[in-house]
């Protein structure tokens, strides 16, 4: 044994040949880690395309204003340079815009297309975000900026419009003279801005880049943030409820019996989800089948009755067909429905995590004389909450950036924060707020993960 | 023995889980106080059945168990005050070893300061005063062991039961354990009910050994009658390493019999368990009761032997032989200067005590 390795308490390790033992323990691995690795490539390279890079495009376009300062360069230029931002900047400002409206206007790709029209449209759409009114004024403005003397004999015909600009701007369109819209440049000027992130909760930059709150009418996502966070929140404690001692149940009934119960968790999800959705507005509505039971069975008793110690009362258990209980296309409806499609993925990780406490626990515990309630509570309960973790993160996760429920049965005050993301990509076609509030779900969920792994542990994570 | 009143009676207790089969077939047992009774088997023999049903988890479905006296068929585990060592210890992982121990003293509801001083003094006891604030799972098997113990020992129960408690440790902890679980029932006077399958853990730790087969207590003795003294062939070929010759009854002569084994050898034997002239016999032998080549006359069996095989053990070597027809006769024969001239194919003669081989039933 002397001989095979060479123990030097000077130096490193050295195998027989001299070669430091970490150099040839390395060198012996190397083949299985390139296999190794070889093996991992192609998931790699499919998290990274489908995965990675879209997220990190979402997370660029969140904050990306080089566009616009492409656009405007000499405008941007010029602000930078306007002293006293109370009144209407100079005459070469208002030059400024004209210059960069003439330049880009002509812009061509390398087909000889022109593309600048386009760039000057997406400019003003960018501007209104900031201010509304922008784009109008722009593509006004646009409009009587390049138009050209055709009458001129010269082989590049000069435009109508000549300097000095600034009355002729305010004249063909009063919003010129209004020092709101120059003030609102100061938010584009950077090539990276904050502005979607603030525009997401409701505030926004002012002239000189403060940060202060948008006017009342026109707040509207911090209320649905706030309801995101109660719905996602309910959703959760509702299904921790129901799940909890149905996951009991299947942990400790006989096989034969929780492979069935097992079978009708399971059964939501074999269903399609749109289906499930739809057999939820048929009982839940005004006049589903749940109102028509309390019309029909509830007794109609309406009027006076002599109570003891309470005198003649009057008493209404009347459930008549006014009192049927708005249950679908609102927030009620948005808990219920999401409570049940969520369900599964609390119980599934409670009931792995049940399903290996040894039955040897509770009985320990009743042997040393704790009654079963309170083996209950002490030992079992405090064995599943790495279940109960890892369900409430999973289900807390996937209500928070639910879309397809809140949009069919939330009616208007149901929809969470994912319709508003849609609504972004498909309608207004803000993208950048749209990716502004996809990125702050994302923290949020990265928040709440760390947050679970400070006081649960991660390795406790167990999903099944 | 003493003339003590019983602390825990099973009387004529039945067990059944599907209504068709009897794992328990009427269990008889009285244990006294002080006593150590090891309930040994194979497994499925209902050993730890009855044990469950001692303790309360599993009902009887016939017959009664009585704890001082008193029927306890209808009172739940947790009023039953037994302290009890499950197989793979069930120390809750959630809390700390002062923790485990203290539990059952809290839900006997006893104040904070007198609990802290019996858990020290039962951590000092099994030898783990250090270790009050680690959770089970950083402690080694042996000393996750030890507070298993500790725990059912903490409240001072009457009675502890341990279900094969040993069972996952290596060998050489498993006797410092069985030592050290000894001595405590020794030094506390404790009651102890132990459920193993391990034979020479029982021999070892009891003083009074019930052998499970079939849901039947084949007997119930001390460790030195149920192996020098078995009743019945289970029981032999269970306890201990044993030789059997199958055969027949030729004639019975007071407390001798005479059986003619299958080869056709006539063989003197004790008689334990035959009864009749022609009846089917099993002889068993301990290997270590076994003379090679022994003086003319000294013992009234001698046979000739093959030797087949021979396996050093150190201290001993174990000799098969071929002998009245049986080629896995196995002889321990001691390391001694004696001893050395056996050789693989010699053929010597080997012989024994009638009072050694015992007639069973066959």
């Amino acid at each position: 044994m002397s001989d095979t390795s060479t123990i030097n308490s000077q130096g490193p390790l050295l195998t027989n040949d001299g070669v430091p033992l970490k150099d040839s323990l390395r060198k012996s691995l190397r083949r299985s880690k390139i296999r190794s690795f070889l093996l991992i490539l192609v998931p790699l390279l499919f998290v990274l395309a489908l995965f990675v890079a879209p997220i990190g495009s979402l997370l660029s376009r969140s904050v990306d204003d080089v566009y616009i300062n492409n656009v405007f360069p000499q405008t941007f230029a010029q602000y930078e340079v306007w002293e006293d931002k109370s009144i209407l900047p100079s005459e070469e400002m208002f030059a400024a815009v004209i210059n960069d409206i003439r330049i880009t206007h002509k812009l061509e790709n390398s087909e000889g297309k022109n593309i600048g029209k386009n760039l000057l449209g997406k400019s003003g759409t960018r501007m209104t975000y900031e201010f509304s009114g922008w784009r109008s004024l722009l593509l006004k403005t646009v409009k009587s900026a390049t138009k050209v003397n055709k009458r001129s004999k010269e082989e590049i015909k000069p435009y109508t419009w000549e300097a000095p600009y600034k009355e002729k701007m305010i004249k063909r369109d009063k919003r010129w003279g209004k020092v709101e819209f120059w003030q609102s440049l100061g938010a584009m000027k950077d090539p990276y801005t904050m502005g979607y992130y603030l525009n997401a909760v409701d505030l926004r930059y002012d002239a000189n880049k403060n940060i202060i709150q948008k006017v009342e009418h026109l707040r509207v996502y911090k209320t649905i943030w706030m309801r995101t966070l109660q719905v996602s929140l309910m959703v959760t404690i509702f299904c921790l409820i129901l799940a909890y001692p149905v996951s009991y149940l299947l942990a400790t009934l006989p096989m034969r019996i929780s492979n069935l119960l097992m079978i009708c968790v399971l059964m939501p999800f074999w269903t399609s989800l749109l289906v499930r959705i739809v057999a939820w507005m048929i009982m839940l509505q005004q006049n589903g089948v749940v109102n028509d039971t309390f019309v029909t069975i509830l007794p109609c008793f309406e009027g006076m009755v002599n109570l003891p110690f309470f005198g003649a009362t009057n008493i209404d258990l009347c459930f008549g067909d006014e009192d049927r209980i708005p249950m679908m296309y609102n927030f009620t409806g948005t808990i219920i429905v999401m409570t049940q499609i969520l369900l599964p993925f609390m119980i599934l990780p409670i009931y792995s995590i049940m399903k290996g406490i040894p039955p040897s626990y509770m009985k320990a515990a009743q042997n040393l004389g704790a009654t079963p309630t309170r083996a209950f509570i002490r030992v079992y309960i405090p064995q599943s909450v790495p279940g109960v973790g890892a369900g409430c993160i999973l289900v807390f996760i996937v209500a928070i950036g639910y879309y397809i429920t809140p949009e069919l049965v939330g009616g208007k005050d149901g929809l969470m924060i994912g319709n508003f993301v849609a609504r972004e990509m498909q309608q207004t076609l803000n993208w950048g707020l749209a990716a502004a509030m996809g990125t702050m779900l994302l923290i949020a969920v990265l928040a709440l993960y760390w947050v679970y792994d400070k006081f649960i542990g991660i390795d406790n994570l167990k999903m099944g | 023995m003493t003339d003590k009143e019983p602390l825990v009676q099973f009387e004529n207790v039945q067990k059944s889980y599907d209504g068709e089969i009897l794992v328990v077939k009427d269990f008889n047992l009285d244990v006294k106080p002080g006593e150590f009774v090891t309930m040994l088997g194979p497994s499925g023999s209902g050993k730890t059945t009855c044990l469950m049903m001692l303790a309360g988890f599993e009902p009887a479905t016939n017959g009664n168990i009585y704890l001082k006296g008193k029927p306890i068929n209808n009172v739940p585990p947790h009023k039953r005050g037994i302290g009890m060592v499950f197989q793979n210890y069930a120390l809750f992982p959630h809390m700390t070893v002062a923790e485990n121990l203290a539990f059952p003293l809290e839900v006997r509801k006893i104040a904070k300061s007198e609990r802290e001083e019996r858990v020290n003094r039962i951590l000092d006891m099994v030898q783990l005063g250090d270790f009050g604030s680690r959770r089970p799972m950083q402690l080694s098997g042996g000393q996750q062991q030890r507070v298993a113990v500790a725990r059912s020992l903490v409240f001072d129960p009457d009675l502890v039961l341990m279900d094969e408690p040993l069972g996952a440790l290596d060998k050489n902890l498993r006797e410092q354990m069985q030592y050290e679980i000894k001595h405590l029932h020794e030094n506390l006077g404790l009651t102890v009910i132990y459920v193993t399958h391990d034979q020479t853990e029982a021999l070892t730790m009891s003083n009074r050994i019930a052998v499970f087969d079939d849901g039947v207590v084949q007997q119930c003795s001390t460790p030195e009658h149920l192996y020098e003294r078995p009743e019945n062939a289970f029981v032999a070929n269970f306890i201990g390493e044993n030789n059997r010759l199958m055969g027949s009854v030729e004639a019975i002569n007071g407390d001798q019999v005479t059986v003619k084994t299958d080869s056709g050898d006539i063989v003197v034997a004790s008689k334990v368990n035959v009864n009749s002239v022609g009846e089917r016999a099993t002889l068993s032998l301990r290997p270590e009761r076994i003379f090679v080549s022994p003086a003319e006359g000294r013992t009234p069996n001698i046979y000739s032997a093959k030797v087949e095989e021979l396996i050093y053990h150190g201290d001993h070597i174990r000799t098969r032989f071929n002998v009245c027809g049986h080629d896995d006769f196995i002889v321990k024969i001691p390391n001694s200067i004696d001893n050395v001239s056996l050789k693989e194919g010699k053929e010597v003669n080997i012989g024994w005590m009638s009072e050694d081989c015992l007639a069973l039933d066959g």
